[in-house]
């Protein structure tokens, strides 16, 4: 018998040759190669975009600097379209021919999760900025992360809604394609009504939905005193914008997907008298946090949102852990993020734990006017 | 049952987009037996160019927030599609219907003005690559090197793939892949009726839905060209013969249906104003669903077809899950074409020998 | 005789090349070179019903998945009963057990997905059972999406690896040699038979729905395989991934390549995966410049690159499966 793929092989071969023969490296003498991968293009991109320019404006204020250990850091980004195949194949390559010491990203816990392994399993550290999911960290000791975990802020707002608020009677709008919504209504669910309130209604829609009428619709029915949407500011404005076209008024309650300025220019009015859980408030008159804020409207023209500011407590960190590791060796990298104590970020005061969770308090926001104003921070 | 009503009013307005869309993937199947999938890429451009031309200076310097904004946008946006139609028609899809001269410099422009743009950084860097990707594509076509003329059905479905690949990505670099706001171009108010709520926007896209439907109906039933159509649709190689310019009447086809997605775009921007390069994959997936479901081909199937469609999406996430949502559409489409192969009010065509 | 030696060939070559093929080429290569294996299974096996039986389905994607998640699901969670019952066997062995146990469910699964796809679609023809089968991958993936055990939209995690390159291109092997006896036998035949004319096809005696639903089965059953293949190597599953577009890839793949011959499903496959990876030098330009090859290469070679056959002039012989 003839083999067919004999043709076919010749023609791998040569495809092959031509994916190696180029890239790879950088200037080893007196670059660090950090690797960044995210949505920046695809459903999720805005995501993607808001983390690229908060760490691209970290890394440019460390090399401004004068870098770390006498070198520039350099970041190579790769976009994984949203697609979690695609983040493992590109976190891959960063690894393997790019061959950089360390990689921060992503966004969407479900990306992660699928490049994490690979992380992982070749011995180079990885901060996610954002990834929520509990079971992201639990992948390996090479794996960390700077933002709080689903089961706190799930409690936060709980917390906030049964106690601020005093609301009893909350519905719930889940964004079932999102494991972050799925996890913070979890916990949501649990620890309201611990403190005596009521789920009345759950509904759901998924990411890249538009219309939120029907569910809205069968919200409306059962009378809550407040909604839960712990979704993404990408649907969240829409939904509130056709929630009140309907004629419900009540608050509504979110996380940190909320928090960008795209909220309140796709939610208008409709946002009003909102709040949400989030990692900071630009409104934070500390000094690392105007500066921040400033910086990062002149050069993006658009006030950042709490990926960008995570982004850039990811990158600095990391930074911040290189130098103190005193060599670019992954492992030596890895074992200074695990040290981290006491890092002072924009989005917080960072300590890494010994599940490689970030321990930080979180900042409850209300909605009004267009604008973002600060309530309370809420504790562990 | 108050609350059944008010999924009604839901379901129908949101089936009244799929519905417009619906009659593009229809009128284009039914000249050229082709699934465009590209159309529902045509309305995200339809949705983006209102946005840029009711973000325009001069436009809200002169207009404002009045109805006649809401005119302007309209025909502009259904214009830059029709154009984007014919484009799309000429450059991808008749090449293989016949020769097509300057489909390799077209194409070729645009990698050429993508080099240039990342190796010299600038927009004249571009300009001279696109420059050079025409040349060169002129070049190889007095080489000899011409369309083969003999796409069958299917590489004909794998452009219409590429051109729709080509569009959403060209879309994330155009406008930027992060969702954009769109204007509100016509002010909006909360209609009480009973228990129900309506808002204006909703009677407006209705409103307008209809209108436009009418109106095809009647450019297809009573003028010259729209007989053309249906002699085109009924036989190609037969109105060719009587002396029909086929080439011309299938570029309109594409322009009237690209014009009506981009109708569609506008409509669905002012109810749901997030937009974003990817806006079209779902919606136009659905609408292709409805227009099979009414018996592709079929103008008012198309429309009957997309209000099932969105009345089935809203009562399931209404009564059930909303993760079944885009389950819905297919759910039922099978049980129909189970039913009825051909469609709702397809014509049932027996298999020729 | 031949056809042990074969075989025992093709083990001994691919476990081989198994131990030293990631220090060779990279790790980064390695994994463009597995994604290519799965993506020849996947080809190869879609071309059966695209292209030797001429029915048009856009939904293989949803047998991928139920293979992924089949399979997955078994290995996570009999993973102990299996281990238990094979706790004589080194580490290895248990290992290939697992994964073999897997990959036979995932087989069934698909399998069954196939044969419950391909006896309603028998009534529909072109365009109408194209977006049928669309409609059905769909289904398959929203039903995943709601299906807690395999986590839902959170996406599959804690799958081992079980599969790497050897395994991969085992089932290569397998497939390839696989659809090429069943093509040269008397079915592939009555497949061409329907895909030429099927009215003629019937005339003739030619059982026409079984030849269909049995050519949709046997093509789901490898698409399972290759789900299982995927899903033990990256380790993670999400339903985004199997989502229609990725049935378009794999339409692009066989029709790029050259409808209707294993060549050509191979070629393709190889061509639009390393492409895609090629193409990462466009940066953000990369699926535009893909997009454009891809609408220019229909229009300048409708057949497709090694194609000698078209859907046009039906009736003439495909490229002969060498």
């Amino acid at each position: 018998m003839k083999l067919p793929t004999f043709s076919s092989s010749v023609l791998l071969l040569g495809g092959l040759a031509i994916t190696s023969c180029s890239g790879g490296g950088g200037d080893a003498a007196n670059e660090i190669l950090i690797g960044e991968y995210g949505s920046l293009t695809g459903t999720t991109a805005t995501f993607g975009i808001s983390t690229k320019n908060g760490i691209d404006l970290a890394i440019d204020e460390v090399n401004a600097a004068g870098g770390v250990l006498g070198k520039q850091l350099r970041v190579i980004v790769e976009d994984d379209q949203g697609r979690p195949e695609e983040a493992q194949t590109v976190v891959t390559k960063l690894i393997t021919r790019d061959e950089v010491v360390a990689i921060l990203g992503e966004v969407a816990s479900s990306r992660t999760l699928a490049a994490a392994p690979v992380a992982q399993s070749n011995g180079i550290p990885m901060i996610t900025p954002s990834s929520t999911n509990p079971k992201i960290t639990e992948v390996g000791d090479y794996i960390f992360r700077v933002c709080f975990i689903d089961p706190f802020q799930g409690f936060v707002m709980a917390k906030f809604a049964a106690t601020t608020l005093k609301v009893r009677n909350v519905a719930i709008l889940t964004d079932v394609k999102n494991d972050h919504s799925v996890g913070l209504t979890q916990v949501f669910t649990e620890e309201f009504g611990k403190l005596g309130g009521r789920i009345v209604a759950r509904e759901s829609y998924s990411e890249g939905d538009t219309d939120f009428s029907a569910q809205l619709t069968s919200l409306r029915a059962r009378n809550p005193d407040a909604i839960y949407v712990p979704g993404y500011y990408t649907e969240v404005g829409l939904l509130a914008r056709q929630a009140r076209q309907l004629g419900l008024d009540v608050p509504l309650l979110g996380g940190d997907g909320w928090d960008s300025p795209r909220l309140t220019e796709i939610g208008g009015p409709a946002m009003n008298n909102s709040y949400f859980s989030s990692h900071y408030s630009p409104q934070d008159t500390s000094q690392l946090v105007r500066r921040f804020v400033g910086q990062y409207q002149e050069r993006f023209g658009e006030v950042p949102d709490g990926l960008a500011a995570l982004a850039y407590d990811a990158a600095k960190l990391l930074a911040d852990a290189i130098a103190r590791a005193g060599s670019a060796e992954p492992a030596a990298i890895r074992d200074a993020i695990a040290q981290t104590k006491g890092f002072v970020g924009v989005t917080g005061t960072i300590s890494i734990n010994a599940q490689r969770n970030a321990d930080k308090a979180a900042t409850v926001v209300r909605v009004a006017g267009g604008k973002l104003e600060f309530v309370e921070t809420i504790r562990q | 049952m108050e609350t059944f009503l008010q999924q009604v009013i839901n379901g129908i307005s949101q089936g009244s987009a799929y519905a417009l869309l619906a009659l593009g993937y229809t009128m284009v199947y039914g000249v050229l037996r082709l699934i465009n999938f590209a159309h529902g890429d045509v309305y995200m451009v339809g949705a983006f160019a209102g946005y840029y031309i009711a973000n325009n200076d001069a436009v809200q310097a002169n207009l404002g927030a009045s109805w006649m904004t809401a005119v302007v946008v309209m025909a502009g946006s259904m214009a830059v599609c029709a154009f984007l139609g014919i484009l799309i028609e000429r450059f991808a899809y008749r090449p293989g219907r016949g020769n097509s001269p300057y489909t390799l410099a077209f194409w070729l422009a645009i990698v050429g003005s993508s080099v240039g743009r990342m190796v010299g950084g600038s927009t004249p860097a571009l300009l001279a690559g696109a420059a050079a990707g025409a040349v060169l594509g002129v070049g190889l076509d007095r080489l000899g090197i011409r369309p083969a003329r003999q796409s069958s059905h299917l590489t004909l479905l794998i452009i219409a793939i590429g051109v729709s690949l080509f569009l959403e990505n060209g879309g994330q670099l155009a406008f930027g892949a992060d969702p954009k706001f769109f204007p509100e171009i016509i002010p909006t108010r909360r209609i009480q009726l009973g228990g129900l709520t309506v808002d204006s926007q909703r009677l407006t896209v209705l409103g307008v839905s209809v209108v436009l439907m009418v109106l095809l109906t009647l450019i297809i039933n009573y003028t010259k060209t729209g007989k053309a159509m249906r002699a085109v649709s009924f036989n190609l190689d037969a109105a060719k013969l009587m002396g029909i310019n086929t080439d011309r009447i299938i570029a309109f086809t594409f322009a009237l249906g690209s014009a009506l997605a981009g109708a569609g775009g506008i409509l669905v921007s002012l109810l749901y104003p997030r937009i974003d390069p990817l806006m079209g994959i779902m919606p136009g997936l659905k609408a292709f669903v409805a227009a099979v479901l009414g018996g592709i081909g079929s103008v008012p199937g198309a429309m009957v077809g997309g209000l099932i469609i969105g009345l089935a999406e809203v009562m399931a996430v209404g009564y059930g899950q909303s993760t079944y949502r885009d389950a819905t559409a297919f759910v039922i489409l099978v049980l129909i074409l189970l039913l009825r192969p051909s469609g709702i009010m397809g014509k049932r065509t027996s298999e020729k020998v | 005789m031949k056809k042990a030696a074969f075989w025992i060939a093709a083990l001994a070559v691919l476990g081989g090349l198994q131990l030293f093929v990631r220090d060779i080429v990279g790790a980064y290569n390695y994994q463009i070179l597995v994604l290519v294996g799965i993506n020849i299974i996947l080809a190869v096996s879609l071309n059966l019903i695209n292209g030797y039986t001429g029915q048009f389905s856009i939904g293989h994607a949803g047998f991928y998945a139920v293979g992924a998640y089949t399979c997955a699901g078994v290995v996570v969670y009999g993973q102990e009963a299996i281990r238990g019952a094979t706790g004589f066997l080194p580490e290895l062995g248990q290992n290939t057990v697992l994964l073999l146990v897997g990959l036979l469910c995932a087989a069934i699964a698909a399998g069954l997905a196939g044969l419950a796809v391909g006896i309603p679609s028998l009534r529909l023809r072109g365009d109408y059972l194209a977006i049928v089968t669309l409609g059905f991958g769909e289904i398959i993936r929203v039903l995943i999406l709601n299906v807690e055990a395999v986590g839902g939209a959170r996406g599959f995690s804690g799958i081992p690896q079980l599969s790497n390159f050897f395994w991969v291109y085992l089932g290569v092997v397998v497939t390839v040699v696989t659809v090429h006896n069943l093509v040269q036998s008397s079915y592939g035949r009555a497949f061409i038979s329907i895909r030429d004319d099927e009215i003629a096809a019937e005339a003739m005696g030619v059982d026409t729905t079984r030849f269909k639903v049995l050519s949709f089965v046997v093509s789901s059953i490898f698409a399972g395989i290759a789900g299982g293949l995927f899903a033990h190597f990256t380790m993670y599953l999400h339903p985004n991934t199997f989502l229609f577009t990725t049935s378009f890839y794999l339409i692009i793949m066989i029709v790029v390549g050259g409808l209707g011959s294993i060549e050509g499903a191979i070629t393709g496959a190889i061509l639009v995966t390393v492409l895609l990876e090629v193409f990462r030098e466009f940066g953000a330009f990369r699926l535009v410049n893909f997009a454009i090859l891809l609408v220019l290469i229909m229009i300048y070679r409708p057949t497709g690159l090694l194609g000698s056959w078209t859907l046009v002039r039906a009736g003439r012989r495909p490229g002969r499966a060498a």
